[in-house]
């Protein structure tokens, strides 16, 4: 009937071979084998995952800011539980009755096989009595794990913090699971690769007492934990340190760059936090209310608040001027002071001037003379201004720095499409956008662009992309932060401006508040226009001004003229800076700075 | 008009006497892996071995059912059930469930359906039905294409839901092909080119070869009559490699033992092959050729996989064949599975003894890694008991296949065992550490209706059709 049906021996002897084969496996596994026997009838295989203490942050200058400190979560194995003395395990745990019910009966929804974490974050003083008696609760474990410590209470807003991560960081990283920490802002979540080191494994056996009898296998399954690489930030603690105490009862921003490599010396944002607050089991009800608090101090104004930068902005106007041969040194406007039409000027000065002296009494008719000629250079007003607005954007102005400090805001530097909705295509001119001239309107800022801004006068024409990390253990610096970024301006048109800023610190009215003995600062004040209340003190300067070691900028929020509060901080920065204290000749201005309050009288009224 | 003889009279009774067994068994250690002292009783359906004896009713039911069913039926519709199948299959792509990664269940108010488990008595019945048709040669090109189509369509789909697992049973087909005739050759050169496969990406570079190298030369002295020609073959080899070796001393390079052994081989068995086809030897010559072949291939299979997979599919096959230990995955499970199995030694545990201890790990103590169950409760007795009795099931149906008097019966019956076979082989394989870990259930044992029920038809549509053998005088 079938030519093959022999070939039936051949598939059964295939059957009895695999048969064959796994009964001498089972065999061997089960009685000849005593490797598995080993593992006592009653140990249970317990993988412990080992977490790497997170690498630490340094300031430039190896001082120490953050570190860990050592806590422990407590998990439970539903499966394993056996009865036990609930009001004891309370006690140990400070929690009440219905919390521990609560807690075991959510974990027993999650898994009854898997453990799940019972209380996170247990200090050690309270571990060590935990640790003593947990023989006596089958089915509990301790794990530990480390949580950031700060050394000090500054920079919070550099280093950020770290919290527990999200279903979504689960969901795009096979790395993470429930319950690991995750670098959520600042320092924290740029460099969270580096500083978060790799976890590893335990593989242990545990007894019916939870007791640990020896290792799997004499550990050769077990992956050690690498600890995480160490950051050394750019930041200058001392610098920081100052720049806070200054900004005490203040709102507002400083940001200090070393021009020379783009390394942010200094990064404040008043008011601002402490860093502890975000750290164990207290975080959560600290993050509420730092997040409720109306000033907002968990907002990075360094980074997100947008100002208009005022007069600081016209330096770049006469730069463009000058590379656009719209004016040149020898240009003179004249200024009919308040009576000047369309934008008035306030200050008292000679007329005509020139640029660079244009610079020092800021000059608004001269600006705006300049920015019509400037805008005038194209064939139509659109082509002029679409000219000028690449110059402001090779300033790193309007677009994003690409800095390694997350959520940058862009700022607003309007296009023309911008005008075009407004006034319609063709019926706009300089003149109807004269606000550019003096940095009001439409600019928008943020306080890292303005220091950014003033990097690149300080470098005659170029930066380097703001970031806030020097080094990292073992591994290149990103490379965009070693190139530098040209703008369209020649070097030589940057030292008439310099010139005109060194005259503001030195020889206006204000001097006295600024000028700091023995070193050239150059620099710009600046009036922002706030339709909300009080105008903001703004100022940015560089020094030495010859081969710059810091650019700054800083805010001030409603409180008025750009030479009385943003000028003396950035001026007392600049010294403690470059020369380590401040003078005793200026501790008078260092006083009045620290003791105006703007927070606080403004809630009595 | 044959004369019709009572079923009931004629049915194998071992073969369903191995089935109550088997699913009996199975449900007391489904009760004894999930085994809880604070719920003792084996009644209770709010628990799997509660569930599991519903379903376990059904499948009984099922089984009387299908009984009652004319053996034509199965016959004539097999085609349409096999089409029906197949759409379920990709219907349920796009209307499934998805569980565990695999989008392969329909939830029907809250039952769970899995089609792939039922795709595989369809394609029995209709591979039975066109291989036992009227003037089917499976020498034919036409014929091998329609089979390919027939096996392939449904694991095609299968893959496509991500259960790789359930796609790898329809391989075992090629053992129903291999009984009707298709050629050993095939069957040989099939299996070589899979062992080699995974032997080139478990066992390193420099094992493979000197294991090739050693295969080859046991060849030659097994099918050797005169041992001067061996011992010239044996020179031959130790001088070529001997020289690559030795070349290395003299001006030392950055190649490794491995690469001197490839070379060495590939060298020895050139000169081989040209001293063999000198001689006319043509056994030598066939053997020299496969080897270059495998030396060959295995290199190939190892540059491809390094250079032209992506790193995602890597570590996929890596963990299919066990490579790469996931710690939190397979790896995990199977120390796990080989602990509680060793653990059993030779008397076992105790029926629910080890239930304190063992699997605190894996949910699918009751599904895929039941046999862990056994081996820590019964020992090794238990688990040489279970081995022979799926054996003696196996080789039972083998028999019965045999003794049937229609092509379409007899095929059935092979892909019946050989189904049976393939879940045997890998589920027990994979808890002991023998296979890769593929998700598949241990038939009539593993919890799981679906599983059951798809079991339980295919092997008593085989009853029913052995109890109608003297029916049939046709084909």
């Amino acid at each position: 009937m079938n030519n093959f049906s022999k070939r039936s021996y051949i598939i059964i002897a295939i059957f009895a071979v695999v048969g064959l084969v796994y009964i001498i496996r089972l065999f061997s596994l089960q009685v000849v084998d005593s490797t598995y026997k080993q593992f006592a009838t009653n140990n249970i295989l317990r993988e412990i995952v080992q977490y790497p203490a997170r690498g630490l942050i340094y300031d430039r200058n190896g001082k120490l800011l953050v570190i860990n400190k050592a806590a422990y979560d407590l998990l439970i194995t539903p499966r394993e539980v056996k009865t036990f003395d609930t009001l004891q395990l309370c006690n140990l745990l400070e929690i009440t009755r219905e919390e521990l019910e609560i807690k075991i009966q959510e974990a027993k929804d999650y898994s009854r096989y898997k453990p799940s974490i019972l209380v996170k974050q247990i200090p050690p003083e309270s571990y060590a009595n935990l640790q003593e008696q947990l023989y006596k609760f089958r089915g509990f474990h301790t794990q530990s794990r480390t949580l950031r410590e700060y050394e000090t209470t500054a920079a919070s807003h550099v280093l950020g913090y770290v919290g527990e991560v999200t279903a979504s960081d689960i969901k795009n990283s096979t790395y993470y699971n429930m319950g690991d920490y995750i670098g959520v802002s600042g320092i924290e979540k740029t460099y969270e690769e580096a500083l978060r080191g790799t976890k590893g494994v335990q593989k242990k056996l545990v007894d019916v007492h939870n007791r640990i009898q020896g290792s799997f296998l004499d550990g050769q399954e077990d992956v050690p934990a690498q600890i995480g690489k160490n950051v050394t930030s750019s930041i200058d603690l001392d610098l920081q340190l100052y720049a806070e105490k200054l900004f005490q009862n203040k709102i507002g921003s400083v940001v200090a760059i070393e021009p020379s490599t783009g390394e942010i010396l200094a990064m404040v944002s008043a008011p601002t936090y402490d860093p502890g607050l975000l750290v164990g089991r207290v975080r959560g009800s600290n993050y509420a209310k730092l997040v409720a608090d109306t000033l907002k101090p968990l907002f990075n104004r360094a980074l997100l608040a947008e100002y208009p930068p005022g007069s600081t902005f016209k330096i770049l106007n006469v730069l463009i001027g000058l590379q656009e041969q719209a004016i040149n040194l020898y240009t003179r406007f004249s200024c009919a002071g308040p009576a000047s039409t369309p934008i008035r000027c306030t200050h008292n000065h000679v007329t005509p001037l020139g640029p660079i002296q244009a610079i020092k009494e800021s000059c608004n008719p001269f600006l705006w003379n300049t920015f019509r000629a400037i805008i005038n250079k194209g064939k139509t007003s659109a082509d002029g201004f679409n000219m000028w607005r690449e110059y402001v954007q090779s300033f790193g102005l309007g677009k994003k720095l690409g800095s390694d400090l997350q959520y940058e805001n862009k700022g607003n530097v309007p296009t023309e499409e911008y005008y075009n909705r407004f006034y319609g295509a063709g019926h706009w001119n300089a003149m109807t956008v004269r606000s550019l001239a003096i940095g009001q309107g439409e600019l928008g800022i943020t306080p890292l662009q303005l220091a950014n801004y003033c990097a690149v006068i300080a470098n005659r024409g170029y930066y380097h992309i703001p970031h806030v990390v020097k080094e990292v253990e073992g591994e290149e610096l990103k490379a965009d932060f070693l190139e530098k970024v040209n703008t369209n301006i020649s070097e030589e048109f940057f030292e008439p401006v310099i010139e005109g800023m060194q005259r503001v610190v030195e020889t206006t009215n204000a001097s006295v508040f600024m000028k700091i003995p023995d070193v050239v600062m150059c620099g710009k004040t600046g009036t922002v226009q706030n339709p909300h209340g009080e105008d903001h003190s703004a100022f940015m300067a560089f020094a030495p001004k010859d081969n710059p070691k810091i650019a700054i900028s800083v805010y001030v929020e409603n409180s008025g003229y750009g030479s009385m509060f943003a000028a003396p901080i950035a001026s007392l920065l600049v010294e403690k800076y470059l020369k380590g204290e401040v003078e005793e000749s200026r501790k008078w201005v260092e006083e009045r700075m620290l003791n105006i309050d703007l927070i606080h009288p403004k809630q009595e009224n | 008009m044959a004369k019709r003889n009572n079923v009931w009279a004629n049915i194998d009774w071992v073969t369903v006497l191995l089935f109550l067994l088997l699913i009996f068994l199975g449900w007391i250690n489904i009760y004894a892996a999930i085994y809880n002292p604070e719920n003792q009783s084996i009644f209770d359906v709010s628990e799997r071995y509660g569930k599991q004896l519903i379903w376990i009713g059904a499948a009984l039911a099922l089984g009387f059912l299908i009984l009652l069913i004319e053996t034509n039926f199965y016959v004539f519709f097999s085609y349409i059930i096999y089409g029906f199948f197949i759409l379920l299959l990709i219907l349920v792509l796009f209307m499934g469930k998805e569980i565990n990664g695999a989008r392969s269940w329909f939830d029907i108010g809250g039952v769970r359906l899995q089609p792939s488990e039922f795709g595989k008595f369809a394609t029995a019945l209709a591979l039975a039905k066109y291989m036992s048709s009227f003037g089917f040669k499976l020498q034919r090109f036409k014929s091998i294409v329609v089979i390919a189509l027939l096996i392939l369509a449904p694991a095609f789909f299968i893959l496509l839901q991500n259960d790789t697992g359930s796609a790898l049973v329809y391989f075992s087909f090629v053992l129903v092909l291999f009984r009707e005739g298709l050629s050993g050759v095939i069957l040989f050169f099939g299996s070589l080119i899979a062992l080699l496969f995974v032997l080139a990406l478990v066992l390193s570079n420099l094992i493979l070869n000197a294991v090739l190298i050693g295969a080859v030369l046991s060849i030659f002295l097994i099918m050797n009559t005169r041992l001067k020609q061996f011992g010239i073959i044996l020179i031959i080899f130790s001088l070529s490699i001997g020289i690559f070796f030795g070349l290395n001393e003299i001006v030392s390079t950055e190649y490794q033992p491995a690469d001197f052994l490839f070379s060495g081989g590939l060298l020895g068995a050139l000169i081989t092959l040209i001293y063999s086809i000198r001689k006319q030897i043509s056994n030598y010559i066939i053997v020299t050729v496969i080897f270059i072949g495998a030396l060959l291939f295995s290199v190939s299979v190892d540059y491809g996989f390094t250079n032209l997979l992506e790193p995602h599919q890597q570590v996929r096959i890596n963990e299919l064949l066990g490579i790469e230990s996931n710690p939190q995955g397979a790896g995990y499970h199977v120390n796990q599975s080989k602990i509680a199995i060793g653990s059993g030694g030779f008397w076992g545990k105790g029926f629910l003894n080890g239930t304190q201890t063992k699997f605190d790990f894996v949910p699918e103590q009751s599904t895929d890694f039941i046999f862990c169950t056994v081996g820590e409760e019964w020992g090794f007795v238990g688990t040489f008991v279970l081995i022979i009795l799926f054996l003696t099931l196996f080789i039972r149906l083998v028999l019965l296949a045999e003794r049937q008097r229609s092509g379409f019966s007899r095929i059935y019956g092979y892909s019946v065992a050989v189904i049976l076979f393939f879940h045997f082989m890998v589920n027990i394989g994979m808890t002991i550490g023998i296979m890769p870990v593929i998700g598949i259930p241990l038939p009539f044992f593993s919890y799981g209706g679906s599983s059951l029920w798809s079991f339980t038809i295919l092997l008593f549509i085989f009853i029913r059709l052995d109890a109608s053998r003297l029916d049939h005088l046709s084909n």
